[in-house]
């Protein structure tokens, strides 16, 4: 795996995770109080610091052959969970996520919850509604951070990817103030999934003891091969879903059905 | 009490997600693919056709469940 894959997967995780930490974020400053929004997103920045800093040196202590079986396992999980999410968007089943109608969601249930602050939190429901927003969306991707650096013996190229992600996200939504609905972030989802996928099977497989033919350059198929199943399975949904046959006449932009974007 | 479950609750969703057997069935397809190589089979095969299985019988439940619903 080149340095640039690796980072490409990454900063693709990364953004996808911190688009929907911010629109949480948002939502709790603009309804609520922006310092306590602030503080719970720096609280739980700080406990994913701390996470990562407990989990890096962990994970590098197991045998590489019982780390890419427990991880490749895990990431297998996540991807799959991922892709079938896409398959789901892309063929109508769910909803495409839109970041707008999520912000709009967030602002009703933070302007109906009751007021109130603890210590040096003024609003106490704005801090944990940042809190948790922020550490569980980055959880996934410190585990993508730790899991694909360490495997891949690199990972300060990992971290990169992460800050690059979450320094671009978080300077364009300084800058537009809004959740950041332009994102494609279906197609990114979809993308993740394949590389979560391809990479936890192939992992998960050594870590079995068995070996692909052609080691590494097994992945150039199976990254490919991956995308091309779960496209397949997306094409076979949407010819089957009667509301997408319906839709025809669906105005472009639609947030619903129609493609991964 | 409420603080345990919580947390037990917590990392089940983030590592098994909404779709529990298709967790198992990773476990299952490695435990097999494991049990192969011991026993001398190169099974490398194994896994990926296991996520073609997991992937489409996951999404066939949602679409029934989607039609029933």
């Amino acid at each position: 795996m080149s340095s640039w894959v690796l980072f490409l997967t990454v900063f693709l995780a990364c953004t996808v995770e911190a688009v929907e930490a911010l629109t949480i974020i948002l939502a709790a400053g603009t309804s609520r109080h922006w310092g306590s929004a602030l503080q719970g997103t720096g609280a739980a920045l700080v406990a994913l610091a701390a996470t990562v800093a407990v989990l890096g040196p962990a994970v590098s202590l197991i045998p590489i052959n019982a780390l890419r079986l427990v991880v490749g396992a895990l990431l297998l999980v996540f991807g799959l969970q991922w892709l079938r999410k896409a398959v789901m968007r892309g063929s109508g089943y769910k909803a495409l996520h839109d970041e707008t109608a999520a912000f709009a969601e967030e602002v009703e249930a933070a302007r109906a919850a009751a007021t109130g602050g603890r210590g040096a939190v003024r609003d106490w429901y704005a801090f944990t509604l940042s809190f948790k927003g922020t550490f569980l969306e980055g959880l996934e991707v410190a585990f993508i951070v730790v899991t694909f650096g360490n495997n891949q013996k690199n990972v300060p190229v990992a971290a990169l990817g992460a800050l690059a992600a979450v320094v671009l996200v978080a300077a364009v939504g300084i800058a537009v103030r809004a959740p950041l609905a332009k994102v494609p972030e279906n197609t990114m989802k979809f993308v993740v999934g394949t590389m979560l996928t391809a990479f936890g099977v192939f992992w998960a497989t050594e870590g079995t003891g068995a070996h692909w033919p052609g080691s590494d350059t097994s992945l150039l198929a199976l990254v490919p091969a991956v995308a091309l199943i779960a496209l397949g399975y997306t094409a076979v949904l949407r010819r089957s879903n009667p509301a997408v046959k319906n839709s025809v006449g669906t105005p472009a932009g639609a947030p619903v059905e129609g493609s991964l974007t | 009490m409420t603080l345990l479950r919580n947390f037990a609750r917590f990392w089940y969703d983030f590592v098994v997600g909404d779709d529990w057997q298709v967790a198992l069935g990773v476990v299952l397809a490695l435990a097999a693919c494991y049990g192969l190589v011991q026993g001398g089979v190169n099974a490398w095969w194994l896994p990926p056709v296991a996520v073609v299985l997991l992937l489409g019988l996951s999404l066939l439940r949602v679409v029934r469940t989607a039609r029933r619903g």
